[in-house]
């Protein structure tokens, strides 16, 4: 063969390459020991990375839009392509992302992709945490990275936001009118708080748009990169999770596939099949066409607006507070967009972020290390409690959205919200105590299949026994 | 001749040939497993399908003027390209790389030597210092007063401490109510059963305090309170266009189409739902608003055209911390 040099010393690139790098940067120990880093199988693991790979799709499409997105809110009229709208009174900034999505070539494609990527990224969250919670995944060593996690999951809502805020369309108005709104309704600083975002009272001035965007573009998604990495360094750290699945996997022993070769053809095959499947929806699937929405003035208001996905619980919540200020003689002291827009929020983080103690504390006694997952049996009271708050939150959620019940199936309006705030408060217990009996009776069967084997196990050595006798 | 043929000969041997080179015999660290080698032609037909793909995205942006469409076959072309190219890592992963299943320690709980060292060093650190509580009292103030100082320019992102342009409106005594276009409404051509957008002349649209619904209701509706009861003029109502729980605008109009049945007339945000009657001066009949809709009082002047009688009896937009229930004002 005509190739000596490949059989006298094999892999001579990869070689020199390696030997190149080590002398330089001496990292030969370090990536040896990043490349047998231990990957346990088990597809939930996969939803995190999911979110990662949304991020980075998100970042390098929203850098793409922000060449061509203009913060100013200056008023001008409409000469653009899409006739509807010729004429028409509107901010340099929803100007702009019209023509993102009429004139630039290729631009609806990346916007409805950074909007379907935005809409994919907390979903994958979302259920990453529900992964984490039904499994335990919280407890010590690993409380710290919940918390990091649960700190990207709020600032990502915040951040999904903003970006459709930006689009200062219709929806995009009022969605910044409610946002005023649950802000003035802080106790105590709201007004203070709001008129400092704003630059005075709602809808603000110029300066308030370019706080927004340089929010949107540098300073939250840099807070979400350096979280990620804090994030992604603790659980290397402390190694993954894993679940019990064979008997070799235990507290001390970690049963996996090393980063390479194993799993990283198979995490940047997730990472592409990812970000295909997002522009392929950015193609195919039409979401957010804000040609249609029309500009925002704080006079116009359309029946039927929904926010994203995302936001959804907190619109219900703030549908089904009934009319209720905390009011002092004539004075107001908290104004009621905080029940529904402020405080729900915050108790349902606040149980989040509490959890782990509580049920350290309350529940479970237990402040041991645990590497291997509960299955939600195994914790009959985290499940049903976790499934509690859940179907509380899904509730209040779907309530955000009857109104389209009404449009469509001509069902009454008031008497569906009057169903919601009742069945809120009612069908969480009611879930949460049928979860409990579940967990209970699977884990009594497993107990009768356990004691039933050991038995049928001592009654044939017996038999044979006998036999032989 | 036959050097080119020898060539095309080796040429195909180096593309599909299987042959590995012959490594010299050392320990394997991945363990050698056989695999299937169909496998391997999955994996490069569909890194070539993902290539063609990917080809395929920079022809239809060449094209987009001429074909219909543009944005699908653009995200069809480099979705799939992704998509197919993802598939082949994954099939690499799953059949063509030898997945080993290792075990392995997790890593120690804690290091108490350690632990124990970084006490010490930092206990021993400050061993010089006599008056330790002093100086660290000292050290956070600093640092306190520093980040204070820091955090003043703050203060210049908007007003601070001053609620006043909250309360503001645009509306004076006297002030014609026009349109969207700045033409006068006249109080004739204000209708019952639907609701009109009015504002006040010569003023901001978009100040949350100018925009007003205007409803007509026949007198048998009306249910005032006594001291708004001089505030419609002919029977003609204005109320803030700006919701008092989120401060959308209210832009649904209720009106019943057979009396005995259907509810009576109501103004309606479609945010939340907040419904407001604005027979009795804008109470709430439904909905998370916890404050009654602004009015304004209303006048019509000698040509017929309408214009405002003074401000309005409530504070307009969402409510505050602090924010005054107005009781009713006359109007004068």
């Amino acid at each position: 063969m005509g190739r000596p040099d490949l059989e006298a010393e094999p892999a001579l690139v990869i070689r020199k390459t390696v030997r190149f790098l080590d002398q330089r940067t001496g990292d030969a120990p370090l990536l040896r020991k990043l490349l047998r880093y231990l990957f346990p199988d088990h597809w939930s693991f996969l939803l995190g990375e999911v979110a990662l790979y949304s991020f980075i799709t998100l970042v390098l499409t929203g850098t793409y839009l922000a060449l061509f997105y203009n913060d100013s809110t200056k008023q001008i009229t409409y000469h653009g392509p899409y006739a509807p709208l010729r004429g028409q009174r509107m901010s340099e900034a929803y100007h702009s992302v019209l023509d993102i999505s009429t004139s630039v070539r290729a631009g609806l494609l990346i916007r409805q992709t950074h909007h379907w990527a935005a809409d994919v990224f907390v979903a994958a969250i979302l259920l990453h945490l529900l992964r984490v919670f039904f499994t335990g995944a919280y407890r010590k060593p690993r409380e710290l990275t919940y918390v990091l996690g649960l700190a990207m999951l709020m600032i990502s809502l915040l951040e999904g936001y903003l970006g459709y805020s930006l689009a200062d369309d219709l929806l995009s108005g009022m969605g910044l009118a409610i946002g005023y709104a649950v802000a003035v309704s802080l106790p105590l600083i709201g007004a203070n708080l709001a008129e400092l975002i704003w630059n005075g009272p709602f809808p603000g001035t110029d300066a308030f748009f370019s706080r927004m965007y340089i929010a949107h573009v540098f300073l939250i998604p840099g807070l979400i990169g350096m979280l990620l990495v804090a994030h992604l360094g603790l659980v290397a750290l402390k190694h993954h999770t894993q679940f019990k699945s064979e008997p070799r996997q235990t507290e001390r022993k970690l049963v996996g596939v090393p980063t390479f070769p194993g799993q990283t053809p198979r995490s940047l095959g997730l990472f592409l099949v990812t970000a295909g499947v997002l522009f392929l929806l950015g193609g195919l699937a039409q979401i957010n066409p804000i040609w249609l929405w029309g500009p925002y003035h704080t006079y116009l208001s359309t029946n039927g607006a929904q926010p994203d996905w995302y936001l959804g619980w907190l619109i219900g919540g703030l549908r089904l507070v009934p009319s209720f200020d905390l009011t002092i003689g004539h004075y107001t002291l908290v104004p009621n967009p905080f029940w529904g827009g402020a405080l729900f929020p915050l108790v349902v983080f606040g149980f989040l972020l509490f959890w782990p103690q509580l049920e350290r504390r309350f529940i479970t006694h237990d402040y041991g290390y645990h590497n291997l997952l509960d299955r939600p049996r195994d914790a009959p009271l985290r499940t049903a409690i976790g499934l509690g708050v859940f179907i509380w939150v899904a509730l209040v959620f779907v309530a955000g959205g009857v109104d389209r019940v009404t449009v469509m199936f001509d069902v009454d309006y008031v008497t569906m919200i009057w169903i919601f705030r009742v069945a809120i408060w009612v069908v969480p217990v009611l879930v949460g105590l049928i979860a409990y009996r579940v967990c209970v009776e699977l884990q009594q069967g497993e107990e009768a299949k356990r004691v039933r084997k050991r038995a049928e196990h001592r009654a044939k050595a017996l038999a044979e026994t006998t036999d032989i006798a | 001749m036959s050097r080119a043929r020898d060539f095309l000969v080796s040429a195909a041997t180096l593309l599909v040939g299987r042959g590995r080179p012959t490594l010299p015999e050392r320990e394997r660290i991945i363990p050698d497993k056989p695999g299937r080698p169909g496998w391997e032609l999955v994996a490069v037909a569909l890194f070539a399908l993902g290539a063609l793909a990917a080809i395929a995205f920079p022809v239809v942006y060449g094209l987009a003027e001429d074909i219909p469409h543009e944005t699908q076959f653009l995200g069809l072309s480099v979705g799939l390209a992704f998509v197919l190219i993802g598939a082949g890592l994954v099939v690499t992963g799953k059949h063509l790389i030898v997945t080993e299943e290792i075990e392995e320690d997790y890593p120690a709980q804690e290091h108490p030597e350690e632990q124990e060292l970084l006490v010490q060093v930092v206990e021993e650190s400050g061993s010089r210092l006599t008056r330790k509580r002093l100086f660290l009292l000292s050290l956070g103030g600093a640092g306190a007063a520093l980040g204070a100082a820091l955090v003043t320019p703050v203060v210049s992102l908007g007003p601070v401490f001053r609620v006043a342009p909250l309360l503001g409106t645009p509306w004076r005594r006297g002030r014609r109510l026009v349109d969207e276009n700045g033409r006068p409404w006249k109080a004739s051509d204000i209708d019952e059963q639907t609701f009109y957008t009015a504002f006040p002349e010569g003023a901001d649209k978009e100040d949350l305090g100018a925009s007003v619904v205007l409803v007509r209701l026949p007198q048998s509706r009306f249910r005032l309170p006594p001291a708004l009861a001089h505030y419609p003029a002919e029977g003609i109502v204005a109320y803030s266009k700006i919701c008092t729980h989120a401060g959308c605008a209210i832009s649904l109009y209720r009106t019943p189409m057979f009396d005995p049945t259907d509810p009576k007339p109501a103004l309606v945000c479609p945010c939340h739902y907040s419904t407001f009657d604005p027979a009795d001066g804008g109470s709430v009949l439904f909905g998370p608003a916890g404050r009654k809709l602004p009015m304004l009082p209303l006048q019509v002047d000698g040509s017929g055209t309408l214009r405002a009688a003074g401000n309005f009896d409530e504070a307009i937009g969402p409510s505050w911390w602090g924010v005054r229930i107005w009781k009713p004002n006359p109007p004068s």
